[in-house]
């Protein structure tokens, strides 16, 4: 792995001047993970706001190869292009060694491109798919996703008299459901963990076979926050547990960030606008709910990593 | 040379993508047209082509990697029908706009609901707005020869839309007729290699496919569409004279049968048009003439043709295997009546719904259809101007 200063000197591949908002954790997302690709790669993205923002017509800040086709199917569309990759490598046609990576939102991966997603992934091709999880539909304006955290004030789930909880449903463990494929490399991270984020790519595209990194994006428009704090709220989720970083190499499971001393949850909550309504002392029990969940994840965890007890 | 075979219209299509050996094939099973994808994939698995196939786990997935190999820079090639080609259709729409040349064979069948796997034109004519260029065949050896000449028509920089190849479920796709096979290094040398003008392995050109394109692009581009569509006539007319010279048949953007002996004309597409000619044929014998003008070509529509063969003519019968539900007739009705409107001497054309969910359409039928025909000429009188055939009303 380069340090920092090399890294410095590597040539960026997404240009500045796209029209993402002030602090997404999108693009900082994808800079990392073409940093840390050493082959030359080619994009698909899905539909939503890294798509909209980054190509507007006739505009474009990809400096690589890139693939937008509709909303629910990046897995596939990458499917498409990395077979024709292999038909061409096959009939000696192609020389380069290229990568294939998909950036999606939690829309497109965990809800309405799950299927296409996971018959990418049981197909086997070699694509790293990465999700950058911003637990709501930022692009329509903040709908809830089955990534939506238990709590979440979306704006199809705002906390009301009859309703105060916001969204009263716990969020889908997308992680653990691709992990369930038994493809060689799974992993989770976040960008305020920029090495091990890193890391855990250049594992992921060193697999001849799918790959997929669920990462954590804040976004400080939905969840309401300062553009400023991005990188913050991205390591307040990994130290209140949160967010474990973890990684499934070949079924093997292996915490790769311990937080010496965890936060408790109450910070991270009141850093974001999102789920100010659940400090009120009527929504107390969403919150115990919310730290017994973050408790019985990291029990799970560390019996998978072989660090717990049964 | 040519062999023959006997062969069904499904076996052929796979036997054509066999010759064709498109670089990637991605697909999903659906009836009638399972047995496309069965039989191209034992191809595949006896080393016949050099085809890297997706089983992928829907239509939407099989159009979508598709649109992934096709802006990749190789040859895509899938087939489906019915609801296979409605979950598909977002990513329809979106092949023909990043005008990637696709070739999909798609076995017409009613589209739900209610469920039925038999023949309509319901599905295809969905579609005929997607931007996709539409071939129908008759027979066996048409599905054939169109997906051939597909894939050069598609191809076509002056084109560059994706091509479905239309024939009717089971009636075609399950049908064994007699059909001349070109030898393999025919069919080779005449689609020739697959040249990409605009491929995303190029690292050293990189392109940005789908942008968003909003106010200020998306109607130039649109336009530019429908201009590749019309540019598509001329190359389909080029395209089948290249093929007769190969195989021997004639293939041009509608066909004419007997038309010049009669003003009485049916027009249809599909296997009806085989009805049709049978019908003609017999009662030729008993004296009556009635001629028929086979739409092989609906997208683009080839009004012009269609115009110059309709001259003359006093009354037309349109046969629509699909309703279009409050429209003022079927789809191709539609068509020939909106051809004919500038004409200052137009015939009287009334329309057919037939073979709904497969509906089986008959000598006896297409004989009332020219019974009525001769009624309209001899007193100038149309009772239904849009009438259901072999419906119970």
């Amino acid at each position: 792995m380069p340090s920092l200063k090399e890294l410095s000197h590597k040539k960026e591949l997404l240009s500045r001047g796209h029209r993402l908002c002030p602090g997404c954790g999108a693009p900082i997302i994808v800079r990392q993970v073409l940093l840390a690709a050493d082959k030359p790669v080619i994009v698909a993205c899905p539909t939503g706001c890294l798509e909209v923002g980054t190509t507007i017509y006739p505009y474009t800040a990809w400096k690589m190869p890139w693939i937008h086709c509709a909303f629910e199917n990046a897995a596939a569309t990458l499917s498409g292009v990395e077979t024709a990759y292999r038909a061409l490598k096959k009939q000696g046609k192609i020389k380069d060694d290229i990568r294939f990576i998909a950036f999606g939102g939690d829309g497109g991966t965990y809800d309405i491109g799950l299927q296409s997603l996971s018959g990418a992934l049981e197909r086997g091709h070699r694509m790293l798919y990465v999700c950058y999880d911003n637990e709501a539909y930022m692009n329509t304006g903040i709908q809830r996703s089955s990534a939506s955290p238990l709590g979440a004030h979306t704006t199809t789930t705002p906390p009301g008299k009859a309703i105060p909880a916001g969204k009263t449903e716990s969020r889908k463990n997308l992680t653990e459901i691709v992990a369930a494929h038994n493809i060689p490399y799974v992993a989770q991270a976040s960008p305020g963990y920029h090495m091990d984020l890193m890391k855990k790519v250049q594992k992921a595209l060193s697999v001849d076979g799918p790959s997929f990194i669920n990462v954590f994006s804040p976004c400080p428009r939905g969840w309401r926050y300062p553009a400023e704090k991005t990188i913050e709220i991205a390591k307040l989720a990994v130290l209140t547990g949160f967010w474990p970083l973890y990684e499934v190499e070949n079924g093997k499971y292996r915490i790769t960030y311990k937080p010496r001393k965890k936060r408790p949850l109450r910070e991270f909550l009141e850093a974001q606008g999102r789920f100010k309504h659940l400090l009120a002392e009527e929504n107390k029990p969403i919150v115990e709910r919310m730290e017994k969940e973050i408790e019985s994840r990291e029990k799970e965890l560390m019996i998978r990593a072989g660090e717990g007890e049964k | 040379m040519a062999t023959i075979e006997a062969m069904t219209g499904d076996e052929v299509a796979a036997e054509a993508m066999r010759q064709i050996n498109p670089d990637v094939v991605a697909a999903y099973p659906i009836t009638p047209q399972t047995e496309v994808v069965q039989n191209f994939s034992q191809s595949v698995a006896n080393g016949r082509v050099k085809t890297e196939m997706i089983r992928v786990e829907s239509e939407h997935s099989a159009m979508s990697a598709c649109v992934g190999a096709s802006a990749a820079g190789v040859r895509a090639m899938t087939a489906t029908c019915a609801n296979g080609l409605a979950l598909m259709w977002e990513i329809v729409y979106i092949a023909a706009s990043y005008r990637l040349p696709i070739v999909m064979a798609v076995a017409n069948r009613a589209l739900s609901g209610p469920i039925n796997i038999h023949c309509d034109h319901s599905d295809s004519m969905g579609a005929r707005d997607s931007g996709w260029i539409q071939l129908y065949s008759e027979n066996c050896q048409e599905v054939y020869d169109n997906l051939i000449q597909a894939v050069k028509i598609a191809e076509d920089k002056s084109v560059l839309l994706p091509v479905m190849v239309c024939f009717d479920g089971f009636i075609i796709s399950h049908a064994t007729e007699r059909v001349e096979i070109l030898d393999d290094e025919k069919v080779k040398n005449f689609i020739g290699e697959f040249k990409p003008q605009y491929p995303l392995l190029d690292l050293n050109n990189p392109v940005t496919y789908g942008p968003l394109d909003l106010f200020d692009y998306y109607f130039e581009h649109k336009r530019q569409q429908v201009e590749a569509m019309e540019n598509a006539i001329s190359v389909i007319e080029k395209v089948g004279k290249e093929y007769e010279k190969i195989s021997g048949r004639k293939y041009e953007l509608v066909e004419k049968y007997n038309l010049e002996a009669s003003d009485m004309v049916i027009i249809a597409a599909g296997s009806t048009a085989g009805t049709i000619k049978a019908t003609i044929d017999e009662l030729k014998e008993k004296g009556i003439n009635v001629g028929l003008l086979k739409i092989r070509t609906f997208r683009p529509f080839p009004h012009v043709q269609i115009r110059d063969a309709l001259k003359d003519k006093l009354c037309v019968a349109v046969m629509d295997r699909s309703a279009s539900f409050g429209a003022r007739g079927g789809p191709i009705f539609l068509e020939i009546r909106s051809t004919l409107y500038e004409e200052k001497k137009k015939p009287v054309v009334v329309n057919y719904i037939y073979g709904l969910g497969g509906r089986e359409t008959t000598v006896e039928h297409i004989k009332k259809v020219v019974d009525n025909l001769s009624k309209i000429k001899k007193t100038g009188k149309v009772d239904r101007l849009i009438d259901y055939l072999g419906v119970r009303e």
